[in-house]
């Protein structure tokens, strides 16, 4: 049986990036548990804009869990309470009644505060660019299955390819690291033959990206993958280690 | 250079050195473990080591070592706080189930044992190493002057010693929660992981460094013991 939650939320607001930011506490009355996360906020803005004030500003887009757009810290966990879900697979069911819930953004010096809960993810983009191209034999349609690849290492791949780049890493990661989300990307191509061509150049030119934007260090904490939407495994950072560091002693 | 200037790299550094060090804890610990079979054997030991030029150079590796595993700490402490934006963050914050304490408290942890290192160079290796290189001797209160390579005896007075005991044991508890991460973390810097090695590796590094700890605590214990209940 469904039933309906009283709670106080505690939003972070900032009206930009340069300008001072401080939490501002909004009474939720009667809010079905049956009601998604991202929903309460759509409920507590239609009454904030009906009262005449500022909505909360937050990233969100497809709602379903695959865009990564949504990047909420609720009650000191990135996503929220929920494990391997978005912040738009998170339902109020999970809060009781009379909880204070805390709502942050993203917070790392990669990822500047935009406005409010809205953080600028770019540096991920950039990141993504830096990698460059993957070869690819144009010319006739090969065949299914002409190039053999171990049903093992494609599931690798496709388990590090379900990176939606939503930041929870950098988020959770004490250090601000980002090596996951790159570690991730790098698996993905790393692991199967058509991303062999410029597999050291991929690993070496991302890494100095993401040092570049000012990314911490990776001090293997398991943060980032506890807290991941889609449990991408810390074995890819060990590849991406691996990776760098046979790059470089190659140089 | 990519030691220096790529995260990675660094971490590399911590590795590396972080591995050596744990290497030099398990041959040390193995020596002290022999003073609690044989006190002349252990004194033998002393006296094959004491100011001989291997080791010498020996000390002189380990100094380096410590140096550099201590300096890249706190170069990669202030990078990190940097890449969060300060010290203050999230007003609130929880920590995960599978995350070890000890992995985020690394520096702290360090902190004290770079504390109880200066203790321990105080106690013993001033009184040893140190008088041999010098050519003289030390003397103690009530055990008069104690040769460089009569390590027996120095370890009998100073944990006879009931605080000087405890604080030992208190700086080989740091240590082991420094290394229960640390040997998993070393070995997944270097790239030598997988989904399957990942628990296998966090078991093996806490049998070996609780192993190692284990060697040196028994002769704390076991010279205090000798000291008052025997």
């Amino acid at each position: 049986m469904d039933k309906n939650i009283s709670f106080t939320l505690k939003v972070w607001r900032q009206r930009g990036p340069k300008e001072k930011g401080q939490f501002v506490s909004y009474p939720m009355k009667d809010i079905p548990t049956d009601t998604s996360f991202l929903e309460m906020l759509d409920i507590l803005n239609e009454q904030l804009i009906n009262k005449g004030e500022e909505p909360i500003v937050f990233d969100h887009d497809c709602r379903e869990g695959i865009c990564g757009m949504c990047s909420l810290y609720i009650n000191g966990h990135a996503h929220g309470p929920a494990t391997g879900a978005t912040t738009c697979q998170l339902y109020m069911r999970r809060f009781n009644d009379g909880d204070v819930i805390t709502v942050e953004p993203w917070r790392s010096a990669g990822f500047p505060i935009i406005r409010d809960l809205m953080v600028d993810r770019s540096a991920y983009d950039k990141i993504m660019q830096a990698g460059g191209y993957t070869s690819v034999n144009t010319g006739g349609v090969p065949d299914a299955n002409s190039i053999p690849i171990s049903k093992e290492k494609a599931d690798l791949a496709m388990d590090a390819a379900s990176c939606i780049g939503c930041g929870a890493c950098v988020a959770a990661c004490k250090n601000g690291s980002a090596m996951l989300f790159v570690s991730a990307k790098v698996s993905q191509l790393a692991l199967l033959p058509q991303g062999q061509v410029e597999a050291a150049r991929r690993a070496k030119a991302m890494i100095a990206k993401m040092d570049e934007l000012g990314f911490g260090n990776c001090t293997n904490t398991r943060a980032c993958e506890a807290e991941c939407p889609k449990c991408v495994s810390i074995s890819n950072i060990a590849r991406l280690n691996r990776e760098f560091i046979c790059a470089k002693l190659k140089d | 250079m990519w030691l220096i200037d790529s995260s990675i790299g660094r971490k590399v550094v911590m590795s590396v050195t972080g591995s050596a060090l744990i290497f030099f804890l398990a041959f040390h610990g193995a020596m002290n473990f022999v003073a609690l079979i044989s006190e002349d054997g252990y004194n033998a030991i002393c006296e094959f080591l004491g100011a001989n030029w291997y080791a010498l150079v020996g000390t002189v590796g380990l100094a380096a070592l410590v140096a550099i595993h201590f300096i890249y700490a706190f170069v990669l402490e202030v990078r990190n706080i940097r890449a969060v934006g300060g010290l203050k963050r999230y007003s609130r914050k929880e920590r995960p189930a599978n995350v070890e304490w000890a992995s985020q408290n690394m520096l702290v942890l360090g902190i004290i044992v770079i504390l109880g290192l200066a203790l321990h160079l105080t106690d013993f290796w001033s009184k040893m190493q140190l008088q041999d290189i010098m050519g003289t001797t030390a003397s103690l209160e009530g055990l008069g002057q104690v040769s460089p390579t009569d390590g027996a005896t120095l370890i009998g007075y100073f944990f006879g010693k009931t605080y000087v005991a405890i604080m030992y044991l208190i700086w080989l508890a740091a240590i082991w929660f420094h290394l229960s991460h640390g040997f998993w973390s070393a070995i997944q810097t270097l790239g030598w992981n997988n989904d399957k090695w990942l628990c296998r590796w966090q078991v093996i590094g806490k049998i070996v460094v609780s192993i190692i700890i284990a060697m040196f605590a028994f002769v704390v214990i076991g010279f205090w013991f000798k000291a008052h209940c025997c």
